[in-house]
This record gives C-alpha cells, sequence and structure tokens, in this order.
C-alpha cells in the first residue's frame, strides 16, 4: 500500500511540475507556432491532472476543448496572421509608424501577482473541513431524472447556468463572425492519405459523440463534451476542403447555431408559465427534457465550434448570384 | 487468476519498454524523418502492448472491445499524421539525413 501512494505522490508531483513548466514555456516562448504546440500540450496534461483529481467529465471537456479545439483555432488564427502579413508585405505598406506606446513591462507583472496572490489567500482562507453540495446532489438525485451527478448540476439544478453557457458561445461565434475575416477556404485537394484518414474518421466521430451524449446521463460525458467531438469532426472536414452546401449556408446553418440557445427559452418559458418556476422540470419527464435539452445543445455547440474555426459566414445562394 | 497478473504485468512493461525506446529515439535521432520512424513504432506498437495487457484484466468484452477500439484509431491517426508530417518536410526541402 505505502508503495501505491508514493507512486501517486510521485506521478501527481511530476504532473504539477510539468504543468508549470509546459505553462511557463508558452508563455515566454518567441515562436508563436512552437507557444500553440506547447499550449496543447499543456492542455492534455490538465486532462490527466483532472483525470487525477476524479473528474473525469471536466477532463473529457478540457482535452477535447481546451487542447483540441482551441488548438486548431489558435493555429488558423496564426495562419491568418502569417497571411496578412505577407500580403501587407506585398502591398509595400510599411508596419505603422510612429511612437509606440507600450505600457510599461512591470504593470502586467503586478497585476497577475496580486491577482495570483488574492487567489492564493482566499484558498488557503477556506475551511479545511467543507462538506459542499455533493450530498444534497446525491439526495435529490433521483428526482433529477439522470443518475450522473454532474449532468443532473449542469441539466437541472443549475441548468440556467447551461442556458447562459449556450448564449456566451453564440455571442463569441458573432464576436468573430463580425469581425468580418477571410473565411477559411481550402480549395487544394487533401491528398489521399488525409481524404482517406477523414472519410474513415468522421462517421466514427460522430457515432462517438451519439454516445457520449447518450452514456451523459449515467456516466461522465454529456452535451459539451459530445458537442465537442461533433465540432471536432465539422474542423476536420473544413480542414480538407469540404464546405457546406450552398443551400444549406444561410437559415438551416443559422437555425442549428441557435438550436442549443432556443430549445432552453422555450424550456424556461414553458416551466416558469406551467410551475411558475424557472427551468424546474417535472420529475416524472425530467429525463426525456433533459435529453431534447442535451441533443439541442449537442447539435449547436458542434456546429459553433466548427463555425468558429470558419471565421465568417459562408457564403450562401445571395452572395453568388 | 495469478496468472493473468503475471501476464499483464509482463505486457505492461513490454509496452513501457517500446516507449521508453520511441521517447530515447525522438530526443536523439537526428532528423525529423528518423525520429517520426522512432515515434510511429513505439506508439503502435507500445501502445498495442499496453492494450492487450490491460484487455486480459477487462471485466467485459465490451470493455476489452473499447480498449481495442482505442489502439485501432490511434494506429489509423497515428500512421496518417506520421505520413502528413513526413510529406510536409519534404515539401519544405528538409533533406534526409546522411551520415
Amino acid at each position: 500500500m505505502e508503495a501505491v501512494i508514493l507512486l501517486q505522490w510521485t506521478f501527481n508531483t511530476l504532473l504539477g511540475l510539468g504543468l508549470l513548466w509546459l505553462a511557463s514555456r508558452a508563455l515566454a516562448c518567441p515562436d508563436l507556432f512552437r507557444a500553440i504546440v506547447l499550449f496543447v500540450a499543456f492542455g492534455l496534461l490538465l486532462a490527466l491532472a483532472w483525470v487525477s483529481l476524479d473528474a473525469p467529465d471536466v477532463a473529457l471537456a478540457e482535452a477535447a476543448i481546451g487542447a483540441g479545439l482551441t488548438g486548431a483555432l489558435l493555429l488558423a488564427a496564426l495562419a491568418g496572421l502569417r497571411s496578412s502579413e505577407t500580403n501587407e508585405k506585398v502591398a509595400g505598406q510599411p508596419a505603422k509608424e510612429g511612437p509606440k506606446v507600450r505600457p510599461p513591462q512591470w504593470l502586467p507583472v503586478v497585476v497577475l501577482l496580486s491577482v495570483a496572490a488574492g487567489l492564493g489567500y482566499v484558498v488557503l482562507s477556506l475551511p479545511p473541513d467543507a462538506v459542499g453540495l455533493s450530498a444534497q446532489v446525491a439526495a435529490s438525485l433521483e428526482t433529477s431524472g439522470v443518475s450522473n451527478p454532474v449532468t443532473a448540476v449542469l441539466l437541472n439544478f443549475r441548468s440556467y447556468d447551461t442556458l447562459l453557457e449556450m448564449v456566451v458561445l453564440l455571442l463569441a461565434l458573432l464576436g468573430v463572425w463580425s469581425l468580418g475575416g477571410t473565411a477559411l477556404r481550402r480549395e487544394t485537394a487533401p491528398g489521399p492519405v488525409l481524404d482517406t484518414l477523414v472519410r474513415l474518421l468522421v462517421p466514427v466521430l460522430i457515432l462517438v459523440a451519439s454516445y457520449l451524449l447518450w452514456v451523459g446521463a449515467h456516466a461522465p460525458g454529456g452535451a459539451f463534451q459530445s458537442g465537442s467531438v461533433l465540432g471536432a469532426a465539422g474542423v476536420l472536414l473544413l480542414l480538407t476542403g469540404w464546405h457546406l452546401h450552398a443551400g444549406l449556408a444561410a437559415l438551416p446553418l443559422r437555425l442549428a447555431l441557435v438550436a442549443g440557445s432556443a430549445t432552453f427559452l422555450t424550456m424556461a418559458v414553458f416551466t416558469l408559465l406551467g410551475e411558475g418556476k424557472l427551468l424546474e422540470y417535472p420529475s416524472a419527464q425530467a429525463g426525456t427534457l433533459i435529453l431534447i435539452l442535451e441533443t439541442a445543445a449537442t447539435v449547436s455547440i458542434g456546429v459553433t465550434l466548427a463555425a468558429l474555426l470558419l471565421g465568417s459566414p459562408p457564403p450562401n445562394n445571395k452572395d453568388h448570384t | 487468476m495469478i496468472l493473468i497478473d503475471y501476464l499483464s504485468g509482463a505486457l505492461l512493461i513490454a509496452g513501457a519498454v517500446f516507449f521508453l525506446a520511441g521517447t530515447l529515439g525522438l530526443l536523439r535521432f537526428p532528423d525529423v524523418y528518423t525520429r517520426l520512424h522512432a515515434l510511429t513504432k513505439a506508439d503502435n506498437v507500445g501502445l498495442g502492448l499496453m492494450v492487450v495487457g490491460l484487455a486480459v484484466q477487462a471485466e467485459s468484452w465490451t470493455a476489452a472491445g473499447k480498449l481495442l477500439l482505442i489502439w485501432l484509431l490511434v494506429l489509423l491517426a497515428g500512421s496518417s499524421v506520421a505520413h502528413l508530417v513526413a510529406g510536409g518536410a519534404l515539401q519544405r526541402g528538409i533533406q534526409l539525413w546522411k551520415r
């Protein structure tokens, strides 16, 4: 038994030190591409740390969104940055002249140190034997309609949090799209290897996404993990030159983007009118209602994450004519 | 029971040896192509041994099937990505290492 504890202690120490080292390297690295690769590695180690803390739901989300999709978004942004730089050089416009007003270097350091000190003070001043809410969650788990406590909290007890998260995701996409970058388009053929890989992987990813959505009711999984797997399938397709059929680019795409938020809001209005309480479901139908909400949220999350990589609204019929 | 424990222990250690060799190769080999060679061999065989070592301990056939699926997906992704990295390196004109 001693040996197992020692082994775990060693592993966790190495994990923590590795995380700190990767984070500092990612921040200090002057080469942006290398910094992104370090950030992705940081995300994967962080997912391992969540597994070590017995939080597989968070670990799944961190690996899929924090490491995978954020990494893809950062790489796409880097590619956009490089192409705009070369365009400026070709056009012969010199970089903006004039006195650069740079804030002093010590300022962010002081701000970050004070934030870190404040956080550390708060964490250290927590009562050592806090009970938390897990007993309350376990007590009312039977009425929630699902048996996975994480899903019960996210989709039932505090589903307004998830409602707001859906809206935040939508707002993020609107922000990115309204910046009006050029849409990511890959016209070259992806080549036989990548083509075959994507043809094999995309059906598997859709299957995995459906499985994660279904299994979320009683095991780690759920809308965000499932949606990010769906988003990864979309990213793969976009990177290999697939583009949305022009007829689907206008209304159907927008419907898919708002499906999650719209279903949540409809559910909120109905529960408010029926029971007088926001997003409080009758316990007999709770399981079904949660599955409907999660399905709509999964579609929206997947489509939104893929659309974020796209960078701007895809061209539709009107643009072509 | 004991026999199965020894079997999976031996398989896991053999897998770890492959991972160690692959990591050494990744750190010590001279160019991108030879590093890819070391990495993919280690990942494929090392992970395969790990998966078999865990699968003999699995509680059900579904659990063993999921482990096998992980290995197949990593094989698929790993070999394709190695091909893409090598192709990209050739396109950029990175020379093959010669002694």
